[in-house]
C-alpha cells in the first residue's frame, strides 16, 4: 500500500505533465451541471462537483459509436466488405470519478467480458483507460450506495483513490495503473501510510454515515420470480412512468445497445447506439409484435432485471451502485428505491391467498 | 393552492364512492424535494396519497391517451388545454371524464431553484407565496414568483378552461404579460447567429426523448423517429440527426401546443426547446388568431381550410 499526498499546489504542474501521457477526462461545469469532458491542454477537473449529471460510462462506451465502415464504390478493391472501422485506444484517464461510477465498471463488465463473448470496443476502451476515483465526503441525499454494494470510499474498479484533506489530496494507489499516474504526474511525495490510513479511515466512516438513503435487498435472491413478475404493485408503479430513456441513459450500469447501418451515398457505417428497455422499439419484432407492448411490461422489466433476473443470474447482487441518478433526474419521480422496498417485501403467498 | 388539497380529496372520493369514475388521477407526494409524482385512485381510501402544490407541473392529460374507463382528473389550466385538445383530437371521450379543475397561480422551476445554490437542496417548504429552501449550511426564502417555470410566469391561462368541478375559487389570469419576448428575440437573429443559438441549445441532448414522452400531443403510435421504413431520421448522436428530431416534433406541435411546459421540465440536460414550439405558438396566433386548446368545438387552423386563411407566405 502506498499513500502520496498531491499539494493542491502542484496540481496544475502535474496535470501538464499528465497530458503528454493520456487523455484526460474529468467534471466539467457546463450550463447548470457538471459531465465528464475531455479536458483541454491545462484544464484542471472542476473536484468541487458532487457528482456529474450524466456517468462516466459514456467514456468507455460511447452513446454512437462506429464498429465497421463499408464502401459501394465498385471501382474500389474493398467495394462492399465491411471492414473494421479504424479506430485506436491510447492511454486515457479519468480523474474524479467517483467510487460509484467505478464500480458500475464492474457490473458491466459481466455482460461485455464473458469467456463466450468478448466485446472488443468495451474492452480496448477499458484497459486503455486509469480510473482515478474521488472519495465522496458528502454524498447526496439520494445516493444510496452503501446498501447498493458500494460506497464512498469504495476501492473496486479504481487504479487511485484521491481523499481529500484541506490543501492536499491523499492519492491511495490501488493498482500498477495508479502508480503509473501517479509517476507520469511527478506526484511522490509519500506519506506514512498508518497515519495516513488512520485519517482516511475515519474520513471514510463520516462519510458512510453521512449516507440516509438505503435500500433492503436480502429478500430478493431467495423470492420467486413468477411471483414478483405476478404482483399487484406493477401498475401503481408504472402508472407515472412516460417511457422515457432518461433512467436508462443515465445510469452508469444500464449496458444495452442497437445496431444501426448508415448510408451516405456510396459509402457508409455500422454503429452502435446505446437502446433503452424504456422503449417499445426495443424489443418490437420484424413481425409487428411486441412481447413487451405496454408500459408496465417495460417498466417491470427495468426493476426485475436490476433487481431480480441479474441478482439470480450473477449472485453478486444487484445491478446497481446507488448512483441516485435515475432518481434525481427521473421527469415523473419513479424512484428504484420505493420499487426495491416493494420488491424486497413482496410476500407471493399473500398474493396466493387472496387469490 | 395549498388549500386546494381538502376540498380535492373531497370531490375525488366523492367521484369514487358514487362509482361516476373508475379512477381519479392527481399526484403523490414525491421522494425528493420539488417533485410530485403522477399518481391514481381508485377507492376513496387511496385518495388520501393525494397532494396538492407548487410541485404538480407535470401535465396530467398525457395519462388520459387512449385510456376506456371512465376517469376524474385534476386539471390545471394548461392540463385542461391538453384535454380539450385531446377531446379534439379523439384521444379521450368527453363523457368520460370528470374534470377536477385546480385554478393555478404557477408551478416551481426545479431546475432554476437548483442552480441558485452550491449545495444540495434538502427541503423545499412552502407558503402561500413564498417557500423556503434547506441545505447544508444554507436557508433561504424566496419569494414563488420569482421561482416560477418560465411557462408559468408568462402564462394567460391559469384557470381551467373546461370543468366539472373546482378544487378553489378561480384565480386572477395575467394580463400584463409579454408571451413572446424570447421568440423575438431569436427571430430578429442573423441566419448564421440563428444556426448558431440552436446548435447550442441543442448541444446537451442525449435523445432520451422525455420531451417527446412528457408532451401531451406526442401519442402517434409510432413516432417518425422510430419509424424504419423510411428512416425519416438516423439514430446516433450526429447533431444533424439530434436537430432533425427536435424540429420535426415542434411542427408536429403547431396549432396544438399549449407551452405547458413539460417538455422543458422532463428534460435531464435542462434544454429549453419551448422556445422552438413557441414560436409556432406565436405564429398561429398572428396568423390565425389561434390559441389552442380553448374550446372542444372549434377546429384547429392546421386541419381546416377558410378561404380567408392568410396566404402572404406564397410569392
Amino acid at each position: 500500500m502506498k499513500i502520496v499526498q498531491i499539494d493542491k499546489d502542484k496540481w496544475e504542474t502535474g496535470f501538464q505533465k499528465l497530458t503528454e501521457k493520456y487523455r484526460l477526462f474529468g467534471p466539467v461545469k457546463e450550463y447548470d451541471f457538471h459531465n465528464f469532458k475531455e479536458l483541454d491542454q491545462g484544464q484542471v477537473p472542476d473536484l468541487t462537483c458532487l457528482n456529474t449529471r450524466l456517468s462516466p460510462k459514456s467514456i468507455i462506451y460511447p452513446q454512437t459509436e462506429v464498429m465497421f465502415e463499408y464502401s459501394l464504390d465498385e471501382n474500389r478493391d474493398d467495394h462492399h466488405i465491411l471492414k473494421e472501422a479504424n479506430k485506436t485506444y491510447p492511454p486515457q484517464a479519468v480523474i474524479g470519478i467517483r467510487p460509484c461510477d467505478a464500480k458500475a465498471f464492474a457490473l458491466v463488465r459481466l455482460n461485455f467480458d464473458t469467456p463466450a463473448y468478448k466485446d472488443p470496443y468495451w474492452l480496448k476502451a477499458y484497459e486503455a483507460t486509469t480510473l482515478v476515483g474521488l472519495a465522496c465526503d458528502a454524498p447526496c441525499r439520494s445516493c444510496f450506495c452503501t446498501t447498493a454494494g458500494c460506497g464512498p470510499y469504495h476501492e473496486e474498479e479504481l487504479d487511485l483513490l484521491l481523499i481529500e484533506s484541506g490543501d492536499q489530496y491523499y492519492a491511495k494507489v490501488i493498482t500498477d495503473k495508479g502508480e503509473a499516474f501517479l509517476e507520469a504526474a511527478g506526484w511522490n511525495h509519500k506519506l506514512d501510510e498508518k497515519t495516513a490510513l488512520k485519517e482516511i479511515e475515519a474520513r471514510k466512516q463520516a462519510a458512510e454515515d453521512k449516507i440516509c438513503a438505503r435500500v433492503k435487498t436480502d429478500n430478493l435472491r431467495g423470492s420467486e420470480t413468477n411471483a414478483l413478475y405476478n404482483a399487484p404493485f406493477w401498475e401503481a408503479v408504472s402508472f407515472a412512468c412516460i417511457n422515457c430513456g432518461t433512467c436508462t441513459y443515465v445510469c452508469p450500469t444500464c449496458w444495452c445497445f442497437d445496431i444501426q447501418d448508415e448510408n451516405y451515398g456510396s459509402c457508409g457505417h455500422r454503429m452502435r447506439n446505446w437502446d433503452s428497455c424504456m422503449y417499445p422499439l426495443f424489443t418490437a419484432h420484424g413481425s409487428g409484435h411486441n412481447p413487451r407492448a405496454t408500459k408496465l411490461h417495460r417498466v417491470r422489466q427495468r426493476f426485475m432485471h436490476k433487481l431480480k433476473y441479474y441478482v439470480d443470474k450473477y449472485d453478486t447482487g444487484i445491478q446497481c451502485v446507488g448512483c441516485g441518478r435515475c432518481v434525481r433526474l427521473c421527469p415523473v419521480n419513479i424512484d428504484i428505491r420505493r420499487v426495491c422496498e416493494l420488491m424486497n417485501n413482496h410476500d407471493s403467498l399473500k398474493d396466493t391467498c387472496a387469490v | 393552492m395549498l388549500g386546494y388539497i381538502d376540498k380535492i380529496k373531497e370531490i375525488s372520493a366523492r367521484l369514487l364512492e358514487e362509482c361516476q369514475v373508475e379512477m381519479v388521477i392527481g399526484f403523490r407526494k414525491g421522494t425528493v424535494p420539488m417533485m410530485n409524482e403522477p399518481h391514481f385512485a381508485k377507492s376513496p381510501a387511496e385518495v388520501e396519497n393525494f397532494v396538492w402544490d407548487s410541485n404538480c407541473g407535470i401535465n396530467l392529460c398525457n395519462y388520459l391517451t387512449n385510456r376506456s374507463e371512465k376517469i376524474g382528473i385534476l386539471a390545471k389550466g394548461c392540463d385542461s388545454r391538453n384535454i380539450v385538445t385531446h377531446i379534439i383530437e379523439n384521444k379521450i371521450k368527453r363523457d368520460q371524464l370528470v374534470i377536477i379543475g385546480v385554478p393555478c397561480k404557477g408551478m416551481l422551476d426545479k431546475r432554476k431553484i437548483s442552480a441558485m445554490f452550491d449545495g444540495e437542496i434538502d427541503e423545499v417548504i412552502e407558503d402561500a407565496n413564498n417557500i423556503t429552501v434547506k441545505g447544508d449550511g444554507f436557508e433561504k426564502t424566496l419569494n414563488k414568483t420569482d421561482v416560477l417555470q418560465q411557462n408559468c410566469s408568462i402564462c394567460i391561462h391559469r384557470n381551467p378552461v373546461i370543468h366539472d368541478e373546482l378544487a378553489g375559487d378561480p384565480v386572477e389570469e395575467q394580463t400584463d404579460v409579454d408571451r413572446y419576448a424570447d421568440v423575438r428575440e431569436i427571430e430578429a437573429l442573423s441566419p448564421e447567429e440563428k444556426t448558431q443559438y440552436f446548435e447550442k441549445l441543442l448541444e446537451p441532448c442525449i435523445r432520451c426523448y422525455a420531451c417527446r414522452n412528457a408532451c401531451p400531443l406526442c401519442y402517434c403510435p409510432t413516432c417518425f423517429t422510430d419509424e424504419s421504413r423510411p428512416q425519416w431520421v438516423a439514430k446516433g448522436q450526429d447533431p444533424t440527426d439530434v436537430r432533425t428530431f427536435h424540429f420535426l416534433r415542434a411542427y408536429h406541435c403547431a396549432g396544438r401546443c399549449t407551452d405547458c411546459g413539460a417538455c422543458e421540465r422532463s428534460c435531464p440536460v435542462g434544454i429549453n426547446m419551448r422556445v422552438l414550439t413557441k414560436k409556432l405558438e406565436k405564429d398561429c396566433l398572428e396568423l390565425f388568431e389561434w390559441e389552442a386548446g380553448l374550446n372542444p368545438d372549434v377546429r384547429p387552423p392546421l386541419d381546416t381550410y377558410k378561404p380567408s386563411d392568410p396566404d402572404a407566405f406564397i410569392k
